[in-house]
Parts: structure tokens; C-alpha cells; sequence
């Protein structure tokens, strides 16, 4: 008696828990459906009082309206390009970084620790003229390169938390046992701890990647060539004095704007999972 | 105009103290030798904000003649953006590396004006341009001493009303001769208000420009220039006669809907086409958008704002402009390009590719913008009551208006506040604000 009891409440825990993650996968995922079913949507069904989820007209007309006035697909490739360069920089030097603060406790550790907490609080308004002129003596203004070493500067801090976090994950006894069977240093870091590392630095990047990807300030500020502009520079120029938006091919250009998250969401979720969760674990 | 204006505070960095005259020269050199080709072709750029469709086809349309017809002067078109346009040519210009000719509007302009940012146009502009564009108009870029735009669009605040409701209550339709005093709007939307539908539906997301422009016709202005150029604010019957309007049709009236105080205009649409709301007060351009969204059949009309006493239309505008950076080395050349931009026939074809008045009394005479149809010719016709609006000069107003008129006038239409505390609010605190910007 005592035992189906437990098992009920067990049901409706289970239930309730189901309901939860039900409501939250809602949370998220309306507003993309929203966003897809306004970008198929032609004008007159875009202001009604009695919306619909599916449109009565499904139209193109969004899309080629949005290739037709903005360069979408050389934006699209500027955004790739400095996402993908930034995320590899990023977790290229962060990686080794994260492996000697989370190993070796010394000075330079603590003030990297200090430097990670500082600059997430470091406002944007402070960085941003100085940050324009040092580029401008690099002669970097308005050139990908230019807004891809800001990217990386910008995304470090953060890998390189997240990261520290994934090499505290991976347990020290494993390289000692390496170093027992008579690996060397560089054996131990390319056999042992790299490939525990990987989920953590897959995240990370992907962090990264989406941070620069989605990044709208510095490239408005940076870019002043239409042919280097990215994406959600182009996607404000359907917008326009006191916020009146041009709605559908806004609706269409932003959906677009989603696709590379989603692709890589997709093929690397699996690794993620595991990246989130061995950093999440404290051993 | 609804911008990020987050760098606004932060200029306090010792950015241009970083740059002595010396550096500052060589830069305005190198920029001179980036600038000119071999064969002395120089090349200039110009930023535009137009966003719509239309327009931005005309702007390209415009700088290719140009280019065409002036090979030894080549303009670049630059698409801008009126999302954070502040704070990007806020960096620009103390960077030093600035667009040549710069599209804005004048209640951007103040502090790129008083800081030396961009160029004093006085002398600059051809004759036939400054003859052509009213003095009214002229005032709205001009600060201190100087003309720092040319203003070339404008946007009044007109009615869209749906013309079956209109028709069906028996009302008087009002005419740019012969508009609706305030009083005679209050009525009309007192007789359109029906079970399922209000008189009027106030977009009052963002509630000063709209608040104080209005004003004007009331002889409302608020902010008081004394003699020794400094402003301070009043706010006194004259002030006070449209907000109390708008609080008694939300309130006690019950005329106007609650529901549209945090909406911006594009929000009031789908209400506005479903019958809820007979009348919207909305910028001029929102023609566009009734035109693409409204249902087929749906018949709406657009009437001037309601006048106040003596059938005083005034209302303020912030038009918008173009302007050539300081840091520009051809200002004169730059100058010709904005007076071919401007031609009446070129102002003509921006303005309705904006669904906008021009300034220009030449373009506002074309026959062009003189069609009944989507009411072109009733915006014209209010184009001479048109005046800079009330706050646009003064130095401190962004502050003023985020920290306080904004969540007064929203909480005052919201009922939580009388116009008592509304008052204390924006004289007292506000007069504080001013203050600081007038030591």
C-alpha cells in the first residue's frame, strides 16, 4: 500500500517535471515559431487583430523582398567568417591558458582570475572610443580582421572561465597515471587531456561563436564598407526612425540570421551535453 | 526619434585630448591623399538612413546621377542605420573618421553641433538652397550661431480615422482650412465611442515628442529662453491644455484606449484595421504602412491635428537633415553634392519615397504632393504651420526626457499621477537637470 503510494507521488513528480520542461521548451521555442510564421506572412496579415500561427496566403515575397534591398548574403558571409575566426582564436588561446590557471596556482593565475571577473563588468561605452582609435592607428577600421581581434578580446574572458572550469573537470590522477606509464608532458596533453577536454572546448567555441555572430555594436561602429557589413548590422537597416519596422522582410532576414545557430546546434549538440556537464561537475 | 544614446554620458573619456593638433592635421592629410586618386578624383561618403523600399532605391537613384554627371567628385553611398546612429557617429567623429555628408535629424544634431563635430554651413550652401528651405525650418538646425543641417523631410502628426465610423457617427470632417479645435476632438471621439470600438487610441510608448510637439498649438513651449540664454522650464496652462486632454479621454472620458499607453504606432494598427479604435493620432509616414497592411476595403482617411485657439495649427517637427562633418577636407564640394541632392525635383521624389513633407517650398509646391490620394494633399497644406520642435536645442533634453518627462507623462496618462505632481516633476526636477548642462 505504502509502496504504490510512493510510486504515485513518484508518477506525479515525474509528470509535474514534464509539464515543466513542456512550458519551458514553449518559452523558447514560440518566438522562432513566431518569427517563421510572421516571415511567410504577406502585409494585410501581419496587422489583424485575430492572428494566425499559419498564414491564410503563404508568401515568398518576404525573402525576396529582403535579398532584393540588402546585401544578405555577403553579410552572412562577413558574420561567418569573423564568427568562425573569433571562436577559433578564442578557444585557441584560452585552452592553454585555462590548462595553467586550473593546474598551477601562482600570481599570474589569481590576476588572470581578476582580469576574467573585471572585465565582464567593464562597460561597452567605456571600451568603444579607445578601443576605435587604437584600431584606427592599426589601421584596422573597417576590415573583418579588425572586428574579429575585438571578438576574441571580447569572448577570452569568458572561454577562458568556462574552460578553467573543464580542466578542473578532467581528474588529475589520470595524467599522474599517464606519467607513472612513462608519458611525457606533450604525450599527457595530446593523449590524455585533450580528448577529455574536447566537449568542453566544443562549447566553448560555440559560445564563441554565437557571441560574435549575433555581436551588433562593434560592427556598427567598426564597419563602414556596406560589402563588410554583418548580419545584425544589415538586419537594423529594415528598421527605421522610431522604430518602425519594415515587419516581413525583417521576419525573413532574421530567420535566415538563425540558420547557422541552429545547423551547429544540431550537429554538435550531442558534444555539448557532455561539455556542459563536465564542467558543471565539481570533483 | 528613437535611438541608443548609451555613449551619450561617456564622453567625458580623453579621447580627443589623446589626439594633439599635430596628429589631428596629419590625420585630416592622410585622409586628404586616401581620399584623392592620381588622376585628382576625390571621393566622398555619404551615409544615408533611408530604410524603406522606395527610398532607398531613390537615394542610390540620386547619388549614381550624380556620380554620372560629376565624375571628378564620386560620392560612395554608405547604407547607415537609425538603430544606434547616435552613439556610430558619436565614435566616428572622435575616432576622426566620420562619414563626409551625414543624414540625421535635427534633435540628434545638438551635441554634434555644439562640439564641433560638424560643419558650420553658413556661407557653404548655394543661394537658391537657402531661399528655397523657410526660415522655420532652418531654425530646427540651427544652434548658437551656426546652421549645422539642412533640413530636407519632415513629419507632422496627423489623424488616421476610419472614414466608415467617421461617416457612420455623423461628424464633421475636419479639413487643414478648417480643423478640429481640441475641444470638437474631444466630442468626436466622445460620438465614435461605441461598445467594442474607442474614439481614439493614443500610441504613447514613447510620449514626450508626441506630448510636447502638439503643444506647440496650444502655445505650449516649455522650455523658456531668457535673457541670458538660458533655459528653463515652465509648464503653465498653455503647457498643460493638451496632456489634459489625453488624461481625460484615458480617464475619465473613457474615449481613448489604456491598452495603447506602452504601445508604439505600428502596434495600434491591427486595432485600428479590426475596428477597435476609430482614430489614431500617427506620423505622417505611417501612410505606408495603412496602405500595405489594411484589409481590402478598409477605408481610412488621414485629418489634420486639432487646433488650438484661433485654429492655431502649429505643431513641432524634427526634420530630417544632411550635414557635412568638420573633419571633412571638401566641404564645398560636399556642399554642391547636398545642393544636386536637393534640387525641388530630387526632394519630390525623397519625400515619397519616405511618405514624408518635404521642406523645400518648391517640392512642396509639386503637384505631386498635392493628390487627395493617402492624404498628400492634407499634409502639405499644414506644411506652413510647421515649427521646430520645442526642445530640440536644448542642451541636457535626452536626460530630461528618459529620467523624467517620459515616466511622468506615462504615469500622469496612466492615471497613477495628477498634474499637480506632474508639474513638480518636470519644472522642478527638470529645471535641476538643465542646471547641470547650463554651469
Amino acid at each position: 500500500m505504502k509502496r504504490t503510494g510512493t510510486m504515485g507521488t513518484r508518477r506525479t513528480a515525474r509528470a509535474g517535471q514534464y509539464l515543466a520542461l513542456l512550458c519551458y521548451l514553449a518559452f523558447l521555442v514560440l518566438p522562432f515559431l513566431w518569427l517563421m510564421s510572421t516571415a511567410f506572412k504577406p502585409p494585410r496579415e501581419l496587422a489583424t487583430l485575430d492572428p494566425r500561427w499559419i498564414p491564410d496566403h503563404p508568401t515568398l515575397d518576404n525573402f525576396r523582398q529582403a535579398f532584393d534591398e540588402q546585401p544578405l548574403l555577403q553579410a552572412a558571409a562577413n558574420s561567418l567568417i569573423a564568427a568562425v575566426c573569433a571562436a577559433v582564436i578564442a578557444v585557441a588561446l584560452a585552452t592553454p591558458m585555462a590548462y595553467v590557471m586550473a593546474r598551477h596556482r601562482s600570481p599570474l593565475s589569481r590576476a588572470a582570475t581578476g582580469w576574467v571577473v573585471v572585465s565582464q563588468a567593464f562597460p561597452l561605452v567605456l571600451v568603444i572610443i579607445p578601443l576605435f582609435l587604437i584600431l584606427k592607428n592599426l589601421r584596422l577600421i573597417d576590415s573583418l580582421a579588425g572586428l574579429v581581434a575585438v571578438y576574441v578580446v571580447w569572448a577570452l574572458p569568458f572561454a577562458l572561465w568556462m574552460l578553467t572550469g573543464y580542466v578542473r573537470a578532467v581528474p588529475r590522477e589520470l595524467e599522474e597515471a599517464a606519467a607513472v606509464d612513462g608519458a611525457g608532458k606533450a604525450r599527457i596533453l595530446v593523449s590524455v587531456t585533450a580528448p577529455l577536454l574536447a566537449p568542453g572546448i566544443v562549447a566553448t567555441a560555440l559560445f564563441a561563436f554565437i557571441t560574435s555572430w549575433n555581436e551588433f555594436f562593434f560592427a556598427l561602429v567598426l564597419l563602414k564598407s556596406p560589402e563588410k557589413q554583418t548580419m545584425p548590422v544589415i538586419l537594423t537597416h529594415f528598421i527605421g526612425a522610431e522604430g518602425v519596422a519594415d515587419l516581413g522582410p525583417l521576419a525573413a532576414a532574421a530567420l535566415l540570421a538563425t540558420i547557422p545557430s541552429l545547423v551547429l546546434f544540431a550537429v554538435l549538440q550531442r558534444r555539448i551535453t557532455g561539455g556542459v556537464l563536465a564542467g558543471a561537475v565539481k570533483h | 526619434m528613437r535611438r541608443r544614446h548609451f555613449l551619450a554620458g561617456a564622453l567625458a573619456a580623453p579621447a580627443t585630448a589623446a589626439l594633439p593638433p599635430a596628429a589631428a592635421l596629419l590625420s585630416a592629410c592622410s585622409a586628404d591623399r586616401r581620399r584623392r586618386s592620381a588622376d585628382g578624383t576625390i571621393t566622398l561618403r555619404f551615409q544615408s538612413l533611408a530604410w524603406q523600399q522606395e527610398s532607398i532605391a531613390v537615394n542610390k537613384q540620386l547619388v549614381a546621377e550624380w556620380n554620372a554627371a560629376n565624375p571628378k567628385i564620386r560620392v560612395s553611398y554608405v547604407q547607415g542605420s537609425w538603430t544606434g546612429v547616435h552613439d556610430q557617429l558619436l565614435t566616428a567623429f572622435e575616432g576622426g573618421e566620420p562619414p563626409d555628408i551625414i543624414h540625421d535629424a535635427t534633435d540628434d544634431l545638438a551635441d554634434f553641433a555644439y562640439g564641433g563635430s560638424l560643419a558650420d554651413l553658413t556661407g557653404l550652401l548655394p543661394r537658391r538652397l537657402e531661399e528655397d528651405i523657410p526660415q522655420e525650418s532652418w531654425g530646427t538646425a540651427t544652434f548658437g550661431d551656426g546652421i549645422y543641417g539642412v533640413p530636407f523631410l519632415q513629419e507632422p502628426r496627423m489623424i488616421m480615422a476610419n472614414r466608415a465610423l467617421l461617416e457612420a457617427a455623423r461628424v464633421r470632417i475636419p479639413t487643414a482650412r478648417d480643423p478640429w479645435s481640441w475641444e470638437e476632438f474631444e466630442e468626436v471621439a466622445g460620438r465614435l465611442t461605441r461598445k467594442g470600438t474607442y474614439g481614439v487610441a493614443w500610441p504613447l510608448k514613447e510620449p514626450v515628442s508626441a506630448t510636447l510637439n502638439l503643444s506647440l498649438s496650444t502655445g505650449g513651449r516649455l522650455f523658456h529662453r531668457g535673457a541670458d540664454g538660458k533655459v528653463t522650464i515652465r509648464f503653465d496652462a498653455a503647457e498643460q491644455a493638451v496632456p489634459a486632454v489625453i488624461h481625460r479621454q484615458l480617464g475619465a472620458d473613457r474615449t481613448g484606449s489604456r491598452t495603447t499607453l506602452g504601445m508604439g504606432g505600428s502596434d495600434t494598427l491591427p486595432g485600428f484595421f479590426g475596428g477597435k479604435y476609430a482614430m489614431v493620432p500617427l506620423g505622417f509616414s505611417y501612410r505606408q504602412q495603412l496602405v500595405q497592411q489594411a484589409p481590402k476595403g478598409f477605408a481610412w482617411t488621414v485629418l489634420p491635428a486639432p487646433a488650438g485657439p484661433g485654429g492655431d495649427q502649429r505643431q513641432g517637427v524634427s526634420p530630417q537633415t544632411l550635414s557635412i562633418a568638420e573633419d571633412c577636407p571638401y566641404k564645398e564640394e560636399a556642399a554642391r553634392f547636398i545642393d544636386f541632392f536637393l534640387r525641388p525635383r530630387n526632394m519630390v521624389r525623397l519625400a515619397r519615397g519616405d511618405w514624408l513633407l518635404p521642406t523645400g517650398t518648391r517640392a512642396l509646391a509639386d503637384p505631386a504632393l498635392h493628390t487627395r490620394e493617402h492624404g498628400w494633399a492634407t499634409g502639405t497644406a499644414l506644411a506652413p504651420a510647421l515649427r521646430p520642435a520645442p526642445a530640440q536645442t536644448v542642451r541636457g533634453y535626452p536626460e530630461w526626457k528618459d529620467k523624467i518627462a517620459t515616466p511622468g507623462l506615462q504615469e500622469y496618462y496612466g492615471g497613477e499621477i495628477g498634474m499637480e505632481e506632474l508639474r513638480d516633476r518636470l519644472v522642478d526636477d527638470g529645471n535641476l537637470v538643465l542646471a547641470r548642462y547650463q554651469r
